[in-house]
């Protein structure tokens, strides 16, 4: 009896250390769910999500405290890719928080615009270009789409403009073959 | 003498269709009324317009010149005017517009200014530019530029040089035609390649039912002052793919995922041979090519045709018949259905093949894959296609790739075998485009992170330069406050406060009266209205910054 | 639809066509050894395999008439047919086509979807559930006292009212029943073996009926069809198997000719392993897939429970497919690595 208790604790002590020492010895540095959960978001750092940005978005779904069903640019398929990373079901989006759209830049009608600078402050990811009382851009190829220009814009100068399919986005579609369906 | 050729796995012998079209001279396709020129014409960037709409071009005129390393300039098939410079229809699968410049043509044919390159006098890189600005690109149908293809890189020689006369296409006869016609020009020009490239090997792959393209091309090599060796090689398709070619020929295959060069190996069609011969030798520009224009009409035959002519005009000039159910550009193998008859002949038209519900009945329908590998035993590439093909339909990418899916060359042979009647390539097509749209989003997203990140770090800094910029200004001005005033004996906290803000404000009225406008007098009424409209805008800027501490919070 | 707009005049039909011709010699030689039971059998067998496909369709929403013109229903059915005791019962021959067609073929998602032969799981359910139905093979006409007319066997396998005398008379063991019952009652191979149900190489008939069967697949692979890889692997693992047990003990395992001339031998490297659905696709997967099979049967029919292992044997390779297809990916074009990825990986 008291050699099956010494066993035990022995093994309990032995198992204990190891896991204190790996813990230690094995440390990773930062969050690397939160790198991951990081690496599926599209980075739009529109905050629709509710949190400032994608990081900390994906940092709150790594501690728990908010649900995968927050970002309507990553749509069904950035949940579905978030439920399958962290083994959780996936769930439709949640419609408080938007609706996805299609992938869209902003445009700023240049004749309208008047040099505010607020835009730019918006921009998330310094997409604008433009000085004060200056003419503003936006570079089109660095713009996520976010919108978070739209409202600070005292003259409504600034239009999101749907990425229409030209020859250099064009796609092959997924080839139809309906078995069940016959001509 | 003979030499020692190799079998590269796979191929299949598809019925050639060949004598439709090769028992007729090339001749030359009328110009028509108005040419559409594309501007993307090449693998690379597309060339940017030189022209204006109403401008006068003459023929063999630079229209639109080439866009960096990988590009290729645009010329003027004929003389003529600019009449648009807009999207239209080209000659791509997806029937999306692209920019094209539209001349009408004069029928004069005024050649602008050209004469022969005396090659051998300019430096390398000299000619590669000068080749590159008369738009000559790979007329097999990939359009890579030849000048890239011209450089023989770090290696400075490439040993070997292979010019491909396989086609093994069904139906298409140009490459075939230009060697029986043209075979003296096609080796000048494959003269320049061997001197641009320092190649000491010179072979010429022929498909071996083509006698009298080997026979003319054999005579054509005796009279050089270099060794060419006419290869007869076996007809079996994908036989003149590039890297079938090369093993073909040499034994050697090309690693996956690098070129023909890092073995020592460049491979020209010999319709660019053609083309570079014009060019160096005429200084003529690439502005027409060879175009086989057969399947369902009255004459197929070979066609001399301006690049940017519409493609129905060519058909009708075959002769067009009842009972037309689409058209090719290119072979049935690997060619595309055009959307629109309107497009116009490019650089990568080798064939226009317009088909009947006879010669091209309508496929069957699609069956499970029963994996009974077929599509392996004639996969060139020797891959397994029923396995990247269950991947592709599953959307699982990763594993497509890991199964060597971009080392597909979409030759078609395993759809044409398949009994199951899977349009195999279609789904590799899709599978391939998806993980280059993926990828390309995950470069956006990366790009975006970074410039978030960076923003933050920006912002954080400035807010804390700020600060320490105020603390010292605070500390200046107070010291002035506290020593300059008279009698002030004892000044607090908050007259020093007072005393900045009066001095702010008196600085930001003298900028007021300074900012005044000086040309205020003699305006026309709508400037004046623009004026008023600025300043009505303005006026509601400032009542939106009267109240900032609104925006403060929303950004918070 | 893109390119290729030309395609070779194959079809499904036409394999499953071939696979159902190269059959003909093997059944004409049965019903030339046998009796004309057999014809009763296929016929049984393909009149529910036709309808169980044409039921499962329908109730899946597939089109019937395309799926049902693939004749892979009828390949099944034949296989499982030439596969079950000349003389079995009706409600056997249902039981196991509609179970390999049910469940085997259609509720793992229909043509090409199937993970184990269709055939062999309809006859591992049939011998697993009635050992003793599936064990009342008639003997070779040569051997047996009487034999059965077209109508007599019609009348045995719908369980008419038949003598059970004259059914004795014509029913025997099979040479690999015979053999292992020997080998059970402590009798040496040399003991057993001049028993007149063994032939000059395999079973009296039986080996005919093998020889039959090689022809048909000869002809599968001369057409190309099939491959020759999982054949010939199916049989040298029967072979050097049977041969290196032989070796080192001629008295209690039998020699490699008369294994490798069961007639189930030659259908199943033939006609079973062959079938590309549920076998290995890669050119070394095959040789491993066949050898495997062969292999097993052996050992199966050496220490198994059952006298044949053909049918378990190339379920479990069946089973192995996944990983030797991974594990085998060849080289290609213009490749250095051997192997494929680790499917774990």
């Amino acid at each position: 009896m008291l050699t099956a208790i010494l066993v035990m604790v022995s093994i309990a002590v032995v198992i204990g250390l190891a896991l204190g020492w790996s813990a230690i010895k094995l440390k990773v540095e930062g969050n690397p769910l939160a790198e991951k959960i990081d690496a599926i978001l599209p980075q739009t750092q529109c905050g629709q999500c509710g949190f400032p940005g994608c990081k900390p978005y994906a940092n709150a779904i790594a501690k728990g405290e908010a649900d995968i069903n927050q970002c309507p640019p990553g749509g069904e398929d950035g949940v579905k890719k978030l439920a399958e990373l962290l083994g959780v079901e996936a769930k439709p989006l949640d419609e408080t928080h938007g609706t996805p759209k299609p992938k869209s830049v902003a445009f700023i009608d240049e004749k309208i615009c008047i040099g505010c600078t607020l835009c730019i402050q918006a921009c998330p990811v310094d997409a604008i270009a433009g000085a004060a009382k200056q003419m503003h851009t936006i570079i089109a190829a660095e713009c996520t789409g976010c919108e978070l220009c739209l409202p600070p814009c005292p003259v409504d100068c600034i239009t999101m403009e749907p990425i229409i399919e030209d020859l250099p986005h064009w796609k092959w579609k997924h080839p139809v073959i309906n078995l069940k369906r016959v001509a | 003498m003979s030499r020692e050729l190799f079998k590269f796995k796979g191929g299949v012998h598809p019925p050639e269709h060949k004598s439709e079209s090769n028992t007729r001279p090339i001749a030359l396709a009328p110009i028509p009324n108005f040419l559409v020129i594309p501007v993307r014409q090449h693998i690379g960037n597309p060339a940017k317009p030189l022209v204006h709409v109403g401008q006068s071009v003459l023929k063999g005129q630079m229209i639109a010149a080439a866009d960096g390393y990988i590009s290729a300039a645009v010329h003027a098939p004929t003389s003529g005017v600019i009449s648009n410079i807009d999207l239209q229809p080209v000659p791509h699968v997806s029937g999306l517009p692209d920019l094209c410049i539209t001349l009408v043509t004069d029928g004069l044919e005024q050649w602008i200014d050209h004469g022969p390159i005396d090659y051998q006098a300019l430096s390398p890189a000299a000619l590669r530019m000068q080749l590159r600005d008369m738009g000559l690109a790979g007329l097999g149908g990939a359009v890579f530029p030849s000048a890239v293809k011209l450089d023989p890189g770090a290696a400075h020689t490439c040993p070997t040089l292979i010019i491909n006369g396989g086609e093994c296409e069904p139906w298409i006869t140009c490459d075939e035609m230009l060697m029986r016609e043209r075979a003296d020009d096609i080796l000048q020009g494959v003269a320049v390649m061997r001197h641009l490239l320092g190649s000491t090997e010179v072979l010429v792959g022929i498909e071996d039912n083509k006698p009298e393209a080997l026979a003319a091309m054999q005579a054509a090599a005796a009279q050089l002052d270099f060794v060419v060796e006419i290869v007869a090689v076996p007809a079996i398709y994908p036989g003149g793919g590039a890297k079938q070619l090369i093993q073909t020929l040499t034994g050697h295959e090309v690693p996956s995922g690098k070129l023909s060069t890092d073995i020592g190996i460049q491979v020209f069609n010999v319709g660019t041979a053609y083309a570079l011969a014009r060019a160096v030798h005429h200084g003529e520009p690439l502005i027409s090519r060879l175009v086989t224009v057969t399947g369902h009409v009255l004459r197929p035959q070979n066609l001399e045709v301006l690049i940017g002519t519409p493609m129905h005009t060519l058909i009708t000039h075959a002769g067009d018949r009842d009972g037309t159910t689409g058209v090719l550009m290119g072979g049935p193998m690997m060619g595309m259905p055009m959307p629109d008859l309107k497009v116009p002949v490019v650089k990568a038209t080798n064939c226009i093949l317009v088909k009947s519900s006879e010669l091209f009945p309508t496929l069957p329908k699609a069956l499970p894959c029963i994996r009974c590998t077929r599509c392996a035993d004639v996969c060139p590439a020797e891959l397994q296609p029923q396995e990247l093909f269950r991947f592709a339909k599953a959307g699982d990418f990763g594993r497509a790739q890991e199964y060597h899916l971009f080392d597909c060359i979409e030759c078609g042979c395993c759809s044409y075998v398949c009994p199951s009647h899977i349009p195999l390539v279609d789904f590799y097509r899709y599978a391939k485009s998806e993980i280059w749209a993926n990828e390309k989003e995950k470069r956006a997203a990366d790009l975006a992170r970074e410039r978030h990140e960076f923003r933050q770090f920006r912002l954080e800094r400035e807010k804390k330069e700020k600060a320490e910029k105020l603390a010292a200004k605070t500390q200046a001005k107070r010291a002035e406050l506290t020593t300059a005033p008279a009698g002030g004996a004892v000044a607090s906290e908050a007259d020093a406060k007072k005393a900045l803000i009066a001095a702010a404000l008196a600085r930001a009225q003298a900028k007021k009266v300074e900012a005044t406008p000086k040309n205020t007098d003699s305006l026309s009424a709508e400037t004046q209205r623009e004026i008023e409209e600025i300043e009505a805008r303005r006026a509601k800027i400032r009542e939106l910054a009267h109240q900032p501490l609104e925006t403060e919070e929303k950004l918070k | 639809m893109p390119a290729p707009f030309i395609l070779d005049r194959s079809s499904v039909t036409q394999v499953m066509a071939w696979v159902l011709a190269a059959l003909l010699p093997g059944v004409a030689v049965y019903v030339w050894v046998f009796g004309p039971g057999i014809l009763v059998t296929l016929s049984l067998a393909t009149v529910t395999a036709l309808a169980a496909e044409a039921a499962m369709l329908k109730a899946r929403g597939y089109p019937v008439k395309p799926f049902l013109t693939d004749l892979s229903a009828i390949v099944t059915a034949w296989l499982l047919a030439l596969s079950l005791p000349s003389l079995a019962p009706w409600w056997l021959i249902i039981t196991g086509t509609v179970f390999a067609i049910v469940v085997a073929k259609h509720l793992y998602g229909g043509l090409g979807q199937n993970i184990f032969n269709p055939a062999m799981v309809g006859y591992a359910v049939l011998i697993v559930s009635f050992p003793v139905q599936m064990t009342q093979w008639s003997g070779p006409i040569e051997l047996t006292p009487s034999s059965l007319s077209f109508a007599q066997s019609a009348a045995v396998i719908f369980g008419g009212d038949f003598p059970k005398a004259a059914l004795d008379a014509v029913t025997m063991a099979t040479p690999l029943d015979t053999l292992r019952t020997g080998l059970l009652q402590q009798l040496t191979i040399d003991e057993i073996m001049p028993k007149s149900i063994f032939g000059q190489y395999g079973g009296t008939g039986f080996e005919w009926l093998a020889a039959a069967f090689l022809v048909g697949g000869l002809l599968l692979w001369a057409l190309r069809i099939i491959g020759w890889q999982v054949p010939l692997a199916f049989l040298a693992g029967i072979w050097l198997t049977a041969g290196f047990l032989h070796f080192f003990d001629a008295g209690r395992f039998g020699a490699p000719w008369f294994h490798l001339f069961a007639p189930s031998v030659m259908l199943g490297a033939f006609f079973i392993a062959t079938d590309p659905v549920s076998g290995a696709t890669t050119p070394r997967g095959k040789l491993i897939f066949g050898f495997g099979a062969g292999f097993l049967t052996i050992i199966i029919r050496t220490w198994g429970g059952y006298p044949d292992g053909v049918a378990f044997a190339i379920l479990l390779m069946n089973l192995s497919v996944p990983l030797i297809d991974a594990w085998t990916q060849p080289r290609i074009y213009g490749g250095s690595k051997r192997n494929g990825k680790d499917p774990s990986a």
